[in-house]
């Protein structure tokens, strides 16, 4: 993965709620942002139950959304 | 207790001592003394070679709380501190210092050692790797020591740093204790960072794999200074000696800041016969190097100097004819090695001689042009290149200070932007060099000139640069990035970083 | 002001970190590709990313132009509903015929009816890449109103005719005299293939000054490197701006003594010559080599 991007893998869980794993190299400057737009998004496309792991390299806040909307497309 | 730059510093720090805080560039007194060096004379019929490092650690006056002094040449392909040092340990000795002008990820084993005790001490200049994040967490007694190339210089021969046993890593050797960089296996070239140590150290071991028979010429470490020889398989890994760093950079964005920052340089109207320069050996430095040596040509202009770690870019305007000097500490490359062994223009200089501000006048003071690089730079243009914004230790002064100090035009060239991180802020991470040295902040999307030059706002008002305040770019860095959340640290001080006078321009506390 | 299109850079769609540099490296236009730059099994990803790229991102005084998929593909008209909807600069429509750009043209009208945009302000430029394209260029042209230039694609060109492409260019030399000829009738943008060795500069300002003496308007580039150097062969020289100045000032002379002609240096000044100089000045206030004041007299 280049720097700049975030790599985003879903899969559904039992549990009806939204799991999210999150690395990232700026996650103590940017940690709570990152969390923050993956969250809106996946609630803007109206999932629940769903298991996201994120690896982010300095990915802005359009990048994230981007890829966790692919993702969420993807795997419907 | 406050430095001018207002950082709030304890008056004593344990395992430092006390504290004189940064009041300037040049502000300390300037009647120095050069302590006196203490040593045991060789007679006609004592011999210098020793069978190994166990018959030499048997002869040297070891003892418990030394501090033994390495030189940072063979890079990231350092053999000899990891050996002494295991040497050492296995002696049962403890509460070593060590001072190496530089640490690289290599000495990872040394971390090791600073968990069980051996190690509590470290002085250095720049430390990256393992070892830096180990003094980051807080694992070493005492806070490291973080220093210049020059401050270093100034600091042993001071006797603010006094080294007991000085081990010298040296390509070759002879048996009578005659050092040189530029034959043997693991060529470095110029030896720089080994002067100082050699000349003032209590004790001075050279340590080869390349033991040639007297006198091994060229010189670069004198008979006079060693006391034992000693001689080992191989003292360093050509791969990590020459390192990747110092390639051309193809990113586009690191072009256009090189092209901006050689139009400023000349917009400053540097660019004139007998002028000097020094660039680091990162990728944009060196693209700025490339820009100015177009210019130099197309104007027919010849340079007294360029300075420095050398390059391969730079051997090259120095066999173009367009310096008449290389002023070489270390070489970073096999060109770089092959000119100074081969060109007589090509000239060797200590640490000392480098940036150390306490002699009669060292080569930074004679730079007109510096290329620097920067982590962090905060509204005042201070820069941190000593500290990620997370708080670890990821390098430190090197010569940023020394040459930031010395040169008409200071330049930091440096991408806005970093994998999310906004390069500006209000407040830097670490203090590394102090604002008033710095002149010029190039990014990708704007320059920003300090301030304090306005002869250089004026003459660069007169070209389409876009100019810009440094407020101006920290605001449209975080447009872009949103504004990052400070990272706390906790109280310990783990780190304390000397200016090149020996004052504290910052401290480094420990990471959560 | 019209904006100038001396060089237009191509930046692949799905790289985050080259979409947020794209406005500065000194492009008059970016394309945006999520064409031959993404391979098929990222074009969902490239297309929504390049999507909140120019929601998010701010390109400034630069043109954003997105290069769709062929709408022969299951890509390029869900790329047009997609990206038309953030409003981009312009659409770039590749292997364009009459045809290609009218659906697109009411694709836009439709969406811009439904997003509230000024109907007509997404412009087109039209990829001429296959033999049937560029014998009906004149007509591609005329297609839509949108149509604000015409980029010539020599790669898939020649192999269209299946011939030989040449770093020297001679086998499109039909092609860009016929897209020139046919973009300047219509008034509109011509825009040279790119040089496709990005080592080579020389060989950019050679094959750049060919294209400019064929009557194109404008380059191509895959990398920044290359800007530079359009720009420089398409900027008026100093020796073309003086001239250009001096034919003008003649003129206003001639106006003032109330001469219906005018001569300059011993030779008549007749309407076409007039034409040209403001053409250069015109150019140079816009490229920022005079001030309006300078151009104005």
């Amino acid at each position: 993965m280049e720097s700049n991007d975030i790599l985003i893998m879903v899969m559904p869980n039992e549990s009806g709620k939204v799991e999210l794993e999150l690395e990232s190299i700026v996650i103590q400057q940017f940690g709570d942002v990152i969390e923050q737009v993956i969250l809106d998004k996946v609630k803007e496309m109206n999932v629940e139950g769903i298991t996201i792991k994120a690896q982010d390299k300095g990915a802005l806040d359009y990048t994230i959304g981007a890829r966790v909307e692919t993702a969420i497309k993807r795997a419907m | 207790m406050k430095t001018i730059l207002g950082r709030e510093l304890p008056d004593y720090i344990e395992g430092y001592g006390e504290v004189t805080p940064f009041q300037g560039a040049f502000k300390d007194a300037r009647i120095k003394t050069r302590v006196a060096v203490k040593l045991t004379s060789v007679n006609p019929s004592d011999q210098k070679v020793l069978a190994n490092l166990e018959e030499a650690f048997d002869k040297l006056n070891l003892k418990d709380g030394m501090t033994i002094s390495f030189h940072h040449h063979l890079r990231n392909g350092d053999h000899v501190l990891n050996m002494v040092v295991e040497g050492l340990a296995k002696r049962g000795l403890k509460d070593l210092t060590i001072a190496a002008s530089s640490i690289f990820p290599i000495h990872e084993p040394l971390v090791a050692h600073i968990e069980n005790g051996v190690v509590t001490g470290l002085v250095s200049n720049y430390i990256s790797g393992p070892v830096a994040e180990a003094v980051s967490k807080g694992k070493l007694k005492k806070p490291a020591l973080m220093q210049t190339h020059g401050g270093r210089s100034r600091a042993i021969e001071s006797g603010d740093l006094h080294i007991d046993v000085a081990f010298l890593a040296a390509p070759t050797a002879d048996t009578y204790g005659n050092i040189n960089g530029v034959h043997g296996k693991a060529a470095c070239g110029t030896l720089g960072y080994a002067l100082s140590d050699a000349e003032f150290a209590d004790q001075t071991v050279a340590i080869t794999d390349n033991l040639v028979p007297f006198p091994a010429c060229p010189i670069q470490v004198s008979q006079v200074f060693v006391d034992y020889v000693v001689q080992i398989d191989s003292i360093g890994d050509p791969a990590g000696i020459v390192s990747g760093t110092t390639k051309m950079t193809k990113d586009a964005v690191a072009l256009i800041i090189a092209k901006r920052a050689a139009e400023v340089i000349k917009a400053s109207g540097l660019v004139k016969d007998g002028m000097s320069f020094q660039t680091g050996a990162g990728g944009t430095s060196l693209a700025v190097a490339a820009e100015l040596q177009e210019i130099m040509q197309r104007e027919g202009v010849v340079g007294s100097f360029a300075s420095g770690g050398i390059t391969g870019p730079l051997v090259e305007m120095l066999e173009a004819g367009l310096f008449k000097t290389l002023f070489d500490v270390q070489c970073f490359d096999l060109e770089a090695i092959d000119s100074y062994r081969s060109n007589a223009t090509h000239q060797a200089m200590s640490a000392s001689m480098y940036g150390n501000p306490h002699t009669k006048g060292a080569v930074v003071n004679c730079l007109d042009i510096m290329i620097l690089g920067a982590t962090e730079i905060d509204t005042n243009f201070n820069v941190n290149v000593t500290t990620g914004s997370n708080g670890v230790i990821i390098g430190g002064s090197g010569g940023h200070s020394d040459t930031a100090a010395g040169a008409k035009l200071s330049i930091v060239v440096t991408n806005l932007i970093k994998a999310r991180l906004p390069i500006i802020k209000d407040q830097v991470t670490t203090i590394t060099t102090p604002g008033e040295s710095i002149d010029v902040v190039v990014t990708e999307r704007g320059i920003a000139v300090n301030p304090r030059r306005v002869d250089l706002i004026e003459k660069l008002r007169m070209t389409n640069l876009p100019l810009v305040t440094i407020e101006a770019l920290k605001i449209m860095a975080e447009k872009i990035t949103g504004i990052p959340k400070d990272v706390p640290t906790l109280e310990k001080i783990v780190a304390v970083v000397e200016y090149r006078d020996g004052s504290v321009i910052d401290v480094v506390r420990q990471i959560k | 002001m019209q904006k100038l299109r001396r060089s237009m850079l191509f930046m692949p769609g799905n790289n985050p970190g080259m979409l947020q540099d794209a406005a500065i490296l000194g492009a008059d236009s970016i394309i945006l590709d999520l064409e031959d730059a993404v391979s098929l099994s990222e074009k969902d990803s490239a297309r929504i990313l390049v999507r909140e790229a120019i929601k998010t991102i701010d390109y400034s005084q630069v043109e954003v132009v997105v290069r769709v998929n062929p709408l022969d593909t299951d890509y390029g008209a869900l790329d047009v509903e997609v990206i038309a909807r953030v409003k981009p600069d312009t659409l770039m429509i590749p292997k364009a015929n009459e045809q290609e750009i009218k659906l697109v043209d009411q694709m836009l009208n439709q969406i811009e009816i439904e997003e509230g945009y000024v109907p007509g302000s997404i412009k087109l430029i039209a990829l001429i890449e296959t033999a049937l394209g560029l014998e009906n260029v004149y007509n591609v042209i005329q297609a839509s109103k949108r149509v604000v230039g015409v980029l010539l694609g020599a790669e898939d060109l020649t192999s269209d005719l299946g011939i030989e492409r040449t770093k020297e260019g001679q086998e499109i030399f039909y092609a860009r005299n016929k897209v020139a000829n046919a973009c300047r009738a219509l008034k509109v943008d011509s825009i040279d293939t790119p040089f496709t060795d990005t080592f080579d500069c020389e060989g950019l300002a050679k094959d750049t000054t060919k294209a400019k003496s064929l009557g194109l308007t404008g380059k191509s580039a895959i990398n920044p490197r290359q800007i530079e150097i359009i720009h420089s062969v398409f900027a008026p020289t100093e020796a073309e701006l003086k001239h250009a100045l001096r034919v003008l000032d003649a003129m206003e002379e001639a106006k003032k003594e109330g001469k219906g002609v005018c001569s300059l240096d011993g030779k008549m000044i007749d309407a076409p010559i007039i034409n040209r100089a403001n053409c250069t000045v015109d150019q140079c206030i816009r490229l920022g080599l005079i001030s309006g004041e300078d151009g104005a007299r």
